[in-house]
């Protein structure tokens, strides 16, 4: 569903992400981790297009179609999504305003149908009235992400650390809930849609299965492999090592 | 003071520049011709009907409580629908009621400056309306002054009074037919809400690119007595000056302004909101959103004076620059006289946030789209005060007048 090929992209004139390589096929989930400020929210912002993630390099193909120079709605209307680490607030424009975009509705009313995806997250009416982001606590801003997701429902998701912040009944409920939005209840020959996620905790993972995990270091895919296996070596041994050991047997293998 | 005195001090004024604004030769605009009196607001020419509608009137009367009609310089139609409710030109108000004159520049003065002169000594009607004590008029009365006629120059001297215990909600368009290039609006507005009364007063300007525009508007508010004004400018105007001054005399008395400007073409405003706290416990909040694209260069005041113990005024302004030839000038001021008072402004000037845009764009919309909502949130002032129909219907308005400018 998605191929990354030698990308290389700048922010602000400053190389983040060198010659990355990166497939996700559909029905698959990914789960991306590496220390704070190695580039993670980065690469997916290049996925999405955001305009200051330039793309010196390399190529983006989403459902074989490629979308390098693609503006972000274009992306979008091909059938991605993503939930932000750290989405801005917009005076006036309610987080139903927002659902109602995501749903693709020119629908100016917080109706029924907005309600009840929202009750889906224990978000209340009164919430979906309040300005997006304002003043919304860490928890809430990762509610209201996957509402927006939720009403969205894209093929491809790519979720930036959806479990931030967010108190143990909540991660459950998140977890459910991403988990659906990724086929995951579903046999893996039905299973349609694909993900990348990103996570420090790893909590999430408990509801979600995921196929493969990646390491990040300083802007490149350092390491793959089995997702139990890459997060008990980062827990255990920190990111470095886990990635050592994995270069290391990768090393092995080849002899 | 005696009608000798006041016209004495309205000619000494007469070429007296106003502080602020650039000076209008009102000599270059005429009286016209007298308008016909229509049986009905169905009967207004068609021609006219949209621009009736984008001032917010509401040509079939529906769910109001009385309606007047000011075209050029005549009165064309006025009706009131409800006990406890007088509505009429102003002249026939002074007629008719000998006490009036007794309110007559007590809230504005008189020789403030060459347009309250003009207005005095050439007036041409304008709307009286006024609700009986104890009497709660929750149905809106809608009043429209409307400029047809190319050169008009429209000099109406409003008086609005809320008696005690009473309550007053005001639709008020000011609108101008496409044909005409050039026109002068003198208004001179005065409000008294008395004792324990309300008004909530939501004015649409529906100007164009050749019209002046001169208010002049006070509001004098007794002991626990609430003015409201929402104020509406979404189309062009060649020049609006104007400061509404709400005087809080009463204890707790209330004042409210909250104002939303779309300065787009070559408009230049000068628009303010003051509130002068002299009753103790009194409070005024000012709220402003102005947008400014192409030239437009605005100039957006707010002023809070506090004068009396526990007090309470904020400010809150802020601007949104869609241009760089567009000009934004924020002037919140506060005075306080005293200690025992708390006065607070909030201003913030910027353009719209790359950020924002992409949000929007991640869920799906197209650039054009996401600035579309982002102005739409940015405008979105919640009006408070109104009753809820009244509310709902404000909010229509203003979505109509900004589906015309974007
Ligand atoms: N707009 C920007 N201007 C300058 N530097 C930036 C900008 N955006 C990101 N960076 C830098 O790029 C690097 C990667 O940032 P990124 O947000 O991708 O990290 P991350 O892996 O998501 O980190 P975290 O785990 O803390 O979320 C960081 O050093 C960051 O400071
Ligand atoms: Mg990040």
């Amino acid at each position: 569903m998605l191929e990354i090929k030698d990308l290389t992209v700048e922010v602000e004139g400053k190389e983040i992400l060198r010659d990355l390589n990166l497939n996700i096929e559909r029905g698959e989930v990914h789960v991306l981790f590496g220390p704070n400020g190695c580039g993670k929210t980065t690469l997916l912002m290049a996925i999405l297009g955001l305009p200051n993630y330039k793309v010196k390099k390399g190529s983006i193909t989403f459902k074989g179609v490629n979308i390098t120079d693609f503006p972000t709605n274009e992306r979008v209307k091909l059938g991605m999504g993503m939930s932000f680490q750290h989405p801005p607030e917009i005076r006036g424009v309610k987080l139903g305003d927002m659902v109602n975009i995501a749903l693709g509705r020119k629908e100016e009313k917080i109706d029924e149908n907005v309600i009840d995806l929202a009750k889906r997250l224990n978000i209340s009416v009164d919430f979906l009235n309040r300005d997006v982001n304002l003043g919304f606590s860490g928890g809430e801003v990762k509610r209201s992400e996957i509402l927006q997701l939720l009403a969205q429902s894209p093929d491809f998701i790519m979720f930036d650390e959806p479990d931030s912040g967010v108190d143990i009944e909540n991660i459950e409920l998140i977890g459910k809930i991403i988990s659906e939005l990724m086929d995951r209840n579903k046999m893996p020959s039905k299973r349609k849609k694909a993900g990348l996620i990103i996570t420090h905790s790893g909590s999430i993972m408990r509801y979600i299965k995921a196929d493969r995990a990646h390491v990040m270091l300083d802007g490149r895919i350092a390491c793959s492999g089995m997702p139990d296996e890459i997060t008990k070596n980062i827990m255990e041994t920190g990111f470095e090592k886990c990635v050592e050991l994995c270069v290391r047997r990768e090393e092995a293998g080849a002899e | 003071m005696n009608k000798k005195e006041t016209i004495e001090r309205a000619r000494r004024a007469k070429t007296k520049k106003a502080a602020l604004g650039e000076d209008i030769a009102i000599e270059n605009f005429v009286t016209g011709r007298e308008h016909d009196p229509l049986n009905s607001l169905d009967d207004f020419p068609e021609e006219y009907q949209q621009d009736l509608l984008d001032a917010g009137i509401e040509p079939s009367e529906k769910d109001r409580s009385g309606s007047f009609l000011q075209q050029d310089c005549s009165v064309v139609f006025s009706t009131v629908k409800y006990n406890g409710l007088e509505l009429m030109s102003t002249t026939d108000a002074l007629k008719e009621h000998d006490w009036l004159k007794d309110y007559l520049w007590k809230a504005v003065p008189v020789d403030m400056d060459k347009y309250t002169a003009e207005v005095e000594l050439e007036q041409t009607h304008g709307y009286f309306i006024r609700s009986e004590a104890g009497s709660k008029v929750t149905m809106p009365v809608q009043s429209c002054l409307f400029i047809t006629t190319d050169k008009i120059g429209q000099k109406v001297h409003n008086i609005i009074i809320a008696e005690e215990d009473s309550e007053l909600h005001i639709i008020t368009g000011c609108s101008v037919s496409h044909a005409v290039n050039s026109a002068l609006h003198l208004g001179v507005s005065e409000f008294y809400v008395k004792k324990g009364a309300k008004i909530t007063f939501t004015m649409i300007h529906n100007w164009s690119r050749g019209m002046e525009v001169r208010p002049r508007s006070a509001v004098v508010i007794e002991d626990d007595g609430v003015f409201i004004s929402n104020y509406i400018l979404m189309t062009p105007v060649k020049s609006l000056q104007m400061y509404p001054t709400a005087y809080c005399v009463g204890r707790n008395a209330r004042a409210t302004f909250q104002s939303i400007i779309y300065a787009s073409g070559d408009t230049k405003i000068d628009s303010g909101s003051r509130a002068v706290l002299q009753g103790e416990g009194s409070r005024s909040e000012i709220i402003s959103r102005v947008i400014a694209t192409d030239n437009a260069k605005v100039i957006a005041r707010s002023d809070v004076i506090g004068e009396a113990a526990n007090a309470k005024g904020h400010i809150e302004c802020r601007g949104l620059m869609l241009s760089d030839s567009a000009e934004v000038d924020s002037i919140p001021e506060l005075k306080a006289t005293r200690k025992d008072l708390d006065l607070s402004h909030e201003a913030a000037v910027g353009k719209i946030a790359e950020e924002e845009i992409q949000y929007l764009m991640a869920r799906g919309l197209s650039e054009e789209e996401a600035t579309s909502v982002i102005i739409r949130g940015f405008l979105n002032v919640d009006i408070t005060g109104l009753p809820d129909a009244l509310a709902r219907e404000t909010k229509k308005m203003f979505d109509m007048s900004l589906e015309k400018v974007m």
